[in-house]
């Protein structure tokens, strides 16, 4: 295995809130302490549900946002906030692919302007035919035909969309790549188009992906590396065989469970979780999840489990142990 | 009896281009108390088919159907003011969204109300009362206190049990839940799904599921209508549906799915889903099929008999294998 090109440990990303006019300020602890590492020609996923925190971290590594605290690195080098040279630069080899491919698209611009603008802002120095021989190599690369060069956005479906989208983040030849739920907007027939092409360019370019998503599904074809989160805090990280086969966290087992299989001789006993995510302004004492597990003693209802250690890491005071 | 049968629907939508067949020649027939899914991608007329039935589609649609009958009363031939007495009564539909489908100007508990307003003659404490004991039968907390927020103070999970109490107010003989879980997290999904399962238990309700995803169809109903571009082009059990597909969009559809894959690509179907101008002749998933000839290029197909699953397909799959369809005499 490669050395990792981006390290982060511990990340946290805090927003402060008003409550009322005069109440004081809520902390949302929308990330709180996420250590991992992307290595190129692997994926890692990021699963959880909603309000997990998985597009905040997707913000951090792209630096559209900054970390409260913690430190990440990329290609070894510590990203400091407000350092813009610097950032100039680290930015380029971080490239994000946005879940909904009607929306990310500016539907005034052609394709053509579209996969050169990347270029134009950070390699003024390329000249103009350059730009467009590389846009052009690069429609082809993610299989749109020559003739989409001058075509605009409502002139294509969705899966050309998403296509069009990493081609875009293709441009600067970046290392890392951001894949924000890339298919979970497309067709099933659609979404493993999309999924092909994704392996066959991380092949190609050795790139290494962050990809979130909540379909555990495509998580399991799909990544190498995975981290479960809950309430902005991961639960559970590991290979991905590791996690899947052998959840040790109860909310791993219970998310699961409840993802539906497509194998109706296969009906399982799902875990019934009660409730719903409590809201982050209002994490519960101790572990996050107690009040929807049902393993949670005193202990869990008092005190936060840390992580273990080792390469398969869990936070939980009574982990599953395999099987059952 | 069937409770719903329908026959030959066809809806048109007229457009500055011309007429746009959203749904071609479909057949469905539901039994009381039975679980149905509608499968296939955007744009298949799942949803157009059902809102068909329930004379919801806007006036630009242009509706023919040999036979339209819910509960021995004929939907086609019915008036608008007769029909409103049945949809939300007896036939009552869950959409899609539930953040946008909720009136954010009222309560929910209005809401709910106003159903029973409409089609019961209970007394005001006796809808407040049934309101209340809705919101306990889907799994919303607190369901008093609950009746007076707005929609905006709930989340999407909470919003879409609203919905589905709505729906229920009446005890509806026929439950269409449209892509009920699709914006929802796994965890409340299962919640939703096993709600749906028990009301139709214990109701005896029968439910049609319209859904893209094939693991909750898997997991839910009982048997199975896949659509591709208007056309209904299987229909069967879902044990045997999973096992052998019989028509080879079905077929391809299900090798696309993540979980089935085995190596580090996933089967794919080539091409797009045929869009108002570029119909193919014969048959319509002619142009993305492996198996296809000329023969299903040019002549629209005939559905195969129920042994398999009345495909839509010159040469049904069986096991996987096309079988050439003995031509029809006469």
């Amino acid at each position: 295995m490669s050395a990792p090109i981006l390290s982060a440990t511990d990340l946290r990303r805090h927003f402060e809130v008003k409550s009322g006019l005069f109440g004081g300020t809520n902390t949302v602890r929308a990330l709180d302490g996420a250590s991992f590492e992307l290595v190129p020609g692997r994926t890692l996923a990021v699963v959880g549900e909603s309000g997990c925190g998985k597009s905040t971290l997707a913000n951090l590594v792209t630096m559209i946002d900054t970390p409260t605290s913690g430190t990440f690195t990329i290609d070894g080098q510590d990203i400091q906030p407000g350092d813009e040279l610097k950032d100039k630069v680290l930015r380029a080899k971080v490239q994000i692919v946005f879940q909904n491919p009607y929306g990310s698209l500016n539907p005034r611009q052609t394709i053509g302007k579209i996969l050169m603008e990347p270029l134009l802002l950070n390699r003024p120095e390329i000249s103009a035919e350059e730009r467009e021989r590389r846009a052009r190599e690069m429609v082809e690369l993610v299989g749109l035909r020559p003739e989409h060069f001058n075509r605009y956005p409502h002139m294509f479906s969705g899966g050309q969309r998403q296509r069009i989208a990493v081609a875009r983040a293709l441009m600067l030849e970046p290392e890392i790549l951001v894949l924000d739920e890339p298919v979970s907007a497309l067709d099933l027939s659609i979404q493993s188009q999309v999924l092909n092409l994704l392996t066959d360019l991380q092949d190609k370019f050795n790139l290494a992906y962050l990809f979130i998503s909540h379909d555990l599904s495509v998580v399991r074809h799909f990544a190498d590396d995975v981290i479960v989160m809950y309430l902005g805090k991961p639960v559970e990280q590991g290979a991905k065989d590791e996690v899947f086969e052998n959840p040790r966290h109860p909310y791993t087992k219970a998310l699961l469970s409840a993802t539906p299989m497509a194998d109706p001789a296969r009906r399982q006993e799902r875990i019934k979780l009660e409730g719903e995510l409590p809201s982050p302004l209002n994490v519960p004492v101790g572990c996050a999840f107690n009040p929807r597990c049902w393993k949670a003693t005193e202990e869990c209802r008092n005190k936060r489990p840390d992580m273990s250690d080792g390469s398969h890491r869990f936070a939980c005071f009574h982990p599953e142990n395999g099987d059952n | 009896m069937s409770l719903l049968e329908i026959k030959n629907l066809t809806v048109e939508f007229r457009t500055a281009n011309g007429p746009f067949r959203a749904v071609d020649s479909v057949d469905m027939t539901v039994t009381a108390g039975e679980l149905v899914a509608i499968v296939g991608e955007s744009g298949s007329g799942k949803s157009v088919s059902m809102l068909a039935m329930m004379g919801l589609l806007p006036w630009t649609a242009n509706i023919t159907a040999d036979k339209m009958e819910f509960d021995g009363k004929d939907l086609l031939r019915m008036s608008p003011k007769e029909r409103r007495k049945i949809i939300g009564k007896d036939v009552s539909m869950i959409f899609q969204e539930p953040m946008s489908s909720l009136n954010p100007c009222y309560t929910v508990g209005f809401q709910i109300k106003e159903v029973l307003r409409q089609h019961t003659d209970l007394t005001r404490a006796e809808r407040q009362a049934r309101a209340v004991e809705l919101m306990e039968q889907v799994g919303i907390p607190d369901p008093a206190k609950r009746l007076n927020v707005f929609p905006h103070q709930l989340s999407g999970g909470m919003s879409q049990r609203v919905m589905i109490a709505m729906a229920l107010a009446c005890k509806p003989k026929l439950l269409i839940a449209d892509e009920p879980t699709t914006a929802l997290d796994v965890t409340i999904q299962a919640q939703i799904l096993d709600l749906l399962i028990d009301l139709q238990k214990t109701e005896g309700m029968a439910l049609i599921l319209i859904t893209h995803d094939m693991g909750v169809v898997a997991e839910t109903v009982e048997r199975v209508n896949v659509q591709y571009a208007g056309q209904r082009v299987e229909q069967q059990e879902v044990n045997a549906l999973f096992s052998n597909p019989h028509h080879p969009y079905t077929a391809a559809l299900l090798a696309a799915l993540p979980e089935r894959a085995t190596g580090r690509h996933l089967p794919t179907i080539p091409g797009v889903v045929p869009g108002q101008f570029d119909r193919p002749q014969g048959c319509l998933f002619s142009p993305r099929c492996e198996f296809a000839d000329d023969h299903c290029r040019t002549k629209p197909p005939v559905a195969a008999g129920p042994e398999l699953g009345k495909a839509l397909c010159h040469r049904p799959l069986q096991q996987g294998v096309p079988q050439d369809q003995k031509e029809v005499s006469a």
